[in-house]
């Protein structure tokens, strides 16, 4: 890299700045510390630019605001070349165009309060809006069978339902296996073995079976609707459907919806025989609890409307896991980074919507006594 | 010749921020018409406004005589097939290759068989000058002129009568920009349609445009020819028209 020089001559009442060699935004800051260490009374100040060679735009706007900051003294900036001349022009022609720049607005903390409890209340009114466009959009799907998109549906179901079915398989396996051997140690300080079965039907079937599994889909599937949506959205698909008469209503979101509600059932059927099953196998090992006597038992004790409890959450929690992927998607921005931003928010909100509507429905159910 | 876009009195404003005031213009059929401006000035909002991507908040839009207001439901469908669309960068559904992307509204729109909708996709193919060996990639695998190309040809796919470009030649090499101009001005020639396109390239905007309007300082500065359009008042019209000649 060329180097530049600045030669600081001062007489009495006049003070050389005499700089060579190539004057770029690398040496700026040495000579700028040189010449604010000056003590400058002088009347007349020389810029000599002769022996430059090169300069660079950041060097010219340094040389422009050295005149500026000198105005009480008379500057003169000497150059022959025309291509120095020429830049610093260029600075002289922008620099007096460009106004200050807007400063954000500061607010103060209980405005900021104000502002973000706004927003969030913006941000819900905007989700009543879409439930409510996919409510209108529902009844004008089902008044027409010709408007179903089977295959949308379908491949839906192969994606978020088939190709699942192997992670919650083994997710509700291990939760089966670690409840058993955890009440299993308990039961045997009473002698209570059996009662392992009653503790792992009701509570696998009911709560954990639905709950894991809603989980899960919503780390999977929720997460992967918000980022396939919101990938749509910036690369303008979506507009580019809506200008086609295809309403994203129709074509993305609820075939999704649909899908979900369908599969989510059958997946926690799976996480329920899976579940028993690991249950099942520790009770074998363990408490010496065999297969039969554990079958016999459990047709015995666990009614039947545990099971049905536990299914007939599945589509609730699969609109709800849906809705809120796909409305996340829908709120994605044009850029990058607000796809990362919405996916993580929508699998936080749908596990938490989940467990809000799994304890209504706890509460909704013991109060009917079922 | 009968207008086909009319735009009364159109005010948009987002958030605080007042982007069109009074927006006045119309055209007529047969038109290759331009809507040109500074960065900023809401020529893609106006654009978007009038496939009704966009809602705005005062006058009237008219298209092909529907009045976007209170256009009904039905209406809309209807005339959403009755104009194609070009966005800046293609917009190809990502999840289809190109000639499915072409084939979409003709299979849900129409009960025709595979073998005349592959025919017609065909001719799009050709008419924009694509080849049919590449038909079958997708929008990932193909460059940024084949995308445009592509998305033309789906924008033509159910012959509309009206056609909306956006910036059609921005990021193509002046080559296959210059192809893509011949290509409007055939595709005018040949299927009579209507053209409105929002371009900053110069080169293009004197190939194709018969009438231009300029959209600065929120509203219209001017509106015509572009032969007579040295008389503006309007500093965008200066630079742009008179450094760059």
């Amino acid at each position: 890299m060329a180097n530049s020089h600045l030669l600081i001559t001062k007489l009495s009442e006049e003070l050389f700045l005499k700089f060579s060699g190539s004057l770029t935004i690398y040496t700026l800051s040495t000579h700028q510390k040189e010449i604010d260490s000056l003590y400058i009374n002088s009347s007349k100040i020389t810029i000599d630019l002769k022996d430059l060679d090169f300069i660079d735009s950041g060097a010219a706007i340094f040389i422009e605001n050295l005149r500026k900051k000198f105005k009480n003294a008379e500057v003169v900036i000497l150059t022959n070349d025309d291509k120095i001349k020429s830049t610093l022009q260029l600075i002289e022609k922008y620099q007096t165009k460009t106004a200050e720049f807007i400063k954000e607005p500061s607010f103060l903390p209980l405005a900021k309060f104000g502002k973000a409890i706004h927003d969030y209340f913006m941000d819900f009114l905007s989700f009543m809006d879409f439930l409510g466009r996919l409510f209108v959009v529902k009844i004008y799907y089902i008044k027409n069978f010709k408007n179903i998109r089977y295959k949308e549906i379908a491949f839906e179901i192969n994606e978020s339902g088939v190709k699942a079915l192997g992670i919650i398989a083994l997710t509700s396996f291990l939760i089966g296996v670690v409840v058993a051997y955890q009440s299993a140690y308990q039961l045997k300080l009473y002698g209570a073995n059996i009662f392992v079965v009653d503790m792992l039907g009701i509570s696998m079937l009911r709560e954990l079976a639905p709950l894991i599994t809603a989980i899960v889909i919503a780390g999977r599937s929720g997460s992967a609707f918000t980022a396939q949506i919101g990938a749509m959205k910036i690369t303008q698909e979506l507009d580019a459907m809506s200008t086609m008469g295809f309403d994203p209503y129709i074509f993305l979101v609820l075939p999704r919806i649909i899908a979900l509600m369908i599969v989510l059932p059958i997946l926690i059927f799976v996480s329920d025989v899976l579940g028993i099953y690991g249950g099942m196998l520790v009770a074998n090992i363990d408490l010496n609890i065999s297969s039969q006597l554990f079958l016999d038992r459990f047709t015995e004790v666990v009614a039947l409307k545990h099971f049905l409890i536990g299914i007939i959450k599945g589509p609730f929690f699969a609109f709800l896991i849906a809705s809120i992927g796909i409305y996340r998607g829908l709120k994605v921005k044009d850029d990058t980074q607000s796809i990362g931003f919405n996916t993580t928010k929508s699998v936080v909100e749908a596990i938490f919507a989940v467990i809000v509507c799994d304890a209504v429905f706890s509460i909704a159910f013991t109060a009917l006594g079922i | 010749m009968k207008p086909v876009i009319e735009v009364k009195g159109v005010k948009t404003i987002f958030d605080t921020r007042i982007v069109h005031n009074g927006l006045n213009l119309t055209i007529h059929e047969g038109e290759i018409y331009g809507l040109l401006g500074p960065s900023g000035c809401g020529k893609t909002t106006l654009l978007r406004e009038m496939v009704m991507l966009q809602k705005f908040n005062e006058g009237m839009i008219s298209i092909l005589g529907h009045n976007l207001n209170d256009i009904r439901t039905k209406d809309a469908q209807k005339l959403r097939r009755e104009w194609g669309v070009l966005f800046q960068a293609g917009a190809l559904f990502s999840s289809l290759s190109i000639k499915d992307n072409i084939a979409l509204p003709l299979r849900e729109y129409t009960d025709l068989n595979e073998s005349i909708i592959e025919d017609i996709v065909k001719f799009k193919i050709n008419l924009v000058g694509l080849k049919a060996e590449d038909a079958h990639l997708f929008p990932s695998q193909i460059s940024g002129g084949m995308k445009k190309k592509a998305g033309l040809a789906r924008a033509l796919a159910m012959d509309p009568k009206l056609l909306f470009l956006d910036e059609p030649t921005s990021g193509l090499d002046p080559i296959s920009a210059r192809e893509f101009d011949a290509l409007i001005l055939k595709l005018r020639d040949m299927l009579g349609l209507t053209i409105v396109m929002v371009s900053h390239d110069l080169q293009s905007i004197y190939n194709t445009l018969d009438k231009v309007a300029i959209i600065d300082g929120k509203k219209i500065a001017y509106e015509g020819t572009l032969d007579e359009i040295s008389g503006t008042d309007s500093e965008f019209v200066h630079t742009f028209f008179k450094e760059n000649r």
